[in-house]
């Protein structure tokens, strides 16, 4: 479609102009709506938090509050940045920017159904590690140009959690990467086919469990949210962040939230793919849900967890947290790798054929 | 070693956390206890304290004959009374003020006055934006009190055999 577009553009334009209007069009299509997702999200993780501790979550603005994020975006906007005093001005409002630009690029690689993506690229895998790990500098240059003790404790608790947690992800997509031959996200979708028992989560149940607990840590949600803790160290780095610099690092966090649930989803559920393939009447029956349903599906069932989970643990200590990332995590996901190559050599279950 | 094995399968089970978020999932979809408070109330006892009023007899002389006893009572110091001999050879009060910023709404008044002049009513919704309204002065309470009589009435009413 866009292919057509910039063929189009391009007999009554410069190729070059063609090809940039193009791929604005393909960024708006794609970050506008994640945007407005993000946007509801926060409303649905007030609701979900809220009636899960037996309240009304927001219901004021618009029908059942449905409302609340415009309302919220509007005072954030409007607000004052306020500057402290003794600040690096340059790295203080370069450091959101730092932390949402990563969470945005990220989406190029990120296929929505088959062929549904902007740049189908061999790597996906490494470039969507690569863009949420550079997410970790915004969060270090904001504790550093704020000049608080707190921000930067709260930085320094960003960085170490990061790279402990980077590791045990990067061999949870490692196994997974062994199953499926390919660092090509459609094409680790499409080795999923063929039934629900064909998707990535029953060979490496374990490494699902790692890998969304290493991104509760990436995207430092509770319980592993010592970076704000508010308890200890008052809202860690963006202490000193209000208004819309405030905003644009919330935007950066729940963008994080929503890539690693697509990819948790892409990775471990078989992405795009109805988990009725193969099963005689349901298949039929479900024929009609498009491929962005099943996905959207399932990454709003993983979003909610998340949330859940927020609702449901206290935040862990500091070092409880380490301990976990380096003495739990990592072993189990390098005792999986082995698992997993073995099961590979003895060309275990549907998965290895 | 049974025990150990059972250690084992609940920590890689993950059984203790699954068992949490069944809690907090079941309480997602318990009814809600919130009030949505303009739209509902809660109940009200008859005792409620809240703003003041003075009030009067049935032929419309006013109850109170500035004994000052709530005066002495307040433990805040809410109240000021000045008196004088009425024509009649009554004493009455000059001022009655309440200050609405001092008072505690600890109900101390309402229970020394010997006539029940001096009450606290269920109105709780009201609010001063600027000093000087705040003082609740002799004619206001009054024109409360003849306000909301009926209901001041009933509540002492209910309350009347513990009393």
């Amino acid at each position: 479609m866009f292919d057509a577009l910039q063929a189009f553009l391009s007999t009554y334009l410069f190729d070059w102009l063609a090809i940039l209007i193009t791929l604005v069009i393909q960024a708006v299509v794609v970050v506008l709506p994640m945007m407005l997702v993000v946007a509801w999200l926060t409303y649905a993780e007030r609701k979900v938090i809220g009636y899960m501790q037996v309240r009304m979550g927001p219901n004021r603005v618009g029908p059942i509050g449905l409302l609340q994020p415009i309302a919220d975006a509007l005072k954030l906007m409007t607000k004052e940045v306020i500057f402290p005093d003794q600040a690096n001005k340059f790295l203080f409002i370069i450091a959101p920017v730092l932390a949402l630009a990563p969470a945005v690029v990220a989406w190029a690689v990120i296929p929505f159904g088959d062929g549904l993506v902007v740049s189908d690229v061999n790597a996906g895998v490494l470039f969507v590690l690569a863009a949420s790990s550079i997410v970790v500098f915004g969060v270090i240059i904001a504790g550093w140009a704020s000049n608080s003790k707190y921000a930067f404790l709260g930085a320094m608790r960003g960085a170490a959690q990061k790279i402990s947690y980077e590791i045990a992800m990067g061999f949870a997509l490692v196994t997974v990467l062994m199953i499926a031959g390919t660092m090509n996200l459609t094409e680790i979708v499409n080795g999923q086919k063929g039934g629900i028992y064909h998707w990535y989560l029953l060979p490496l149940l374990p490494m699902f469990f790692v890998y969304f607990i290493a991104g509760l840590a990436e995207t430092n949600r509770t319980p592993f949210d010592v970076v704000e803790g508010e308890a200890e160290i008052v809202a860690g780095f963006h202490v000193d962040y209000s208004g819309m610099t405030f905003g644009v690092f919330m935007l950066a966090e729940y963008l994080m939230m929503i890539l690693i649930s697509f990819m948790t989803a892409i990775m471990f559920l078989g992405g795009w793919l109805s988990p009725f393939e193969g099963i005689p009447y349901l298949e039929a029956a479900f024929a009609w849900v498009p491929q962005l349903g099943w996905l959207a599906f399932k990454v709003s069932f993983l979003l909610f967890v998340f949330l859940w989970l927020r609702a449901t643990f206290p935040r862990y200590r500091y070092d409880q947290l380490m301990r976990l990332g380096w003495k739990v995590l990592i072993p189990v996901t390098i005792v999986w790798v082995f698992v997993v190559g073995a099961m590979k050599y003895f060309d275990f279950g549907p998965w290895f054929n | 070693m049974g025990r150990f094995l059972r250690h084992q399968i609940k920590t890689w089970g993950l059984t203790e956390l699954f068992k949490g978020m069944a809690l907090t999932g079941k309480y997602l979809f318990k009814r809600k206890i919130t009030v949505r408070y303009p739209e509902e109330k809660t109940p009200m006892s008859p005792r409620f304290r809240g703003h003041h009023a003075l009030r009067r007899y049935e032929n419309g002389e006013e109850r109170c004959i500035a004994c000052k006893l709530c005066e002495a009572v307040c433990p805040a110091n809410a109240i000021t009374i000045e008196s004088e001999e009425r024509e009649d050879g009554t004493r009455r009060t000059t001022q009655y003020d309440i200050d609405m910023f001092k008072c505690i709404y600890c109900g101390f008044c309402e229970e020394a006055c010997p006539v029940d002049a001096v009450v606290e009513t269920r109105v709780f919704e009201y609010e001063f934006h600027e000093r000087g309204p705040h003082i609740m002065t002799k004619d206001k309470l009054l024109a409360f009190g003849d306000k909301h009589e009926d209901q001041i009435a009933a509540d002492r009413a209910v309350d009347a055999k513990y009393r």
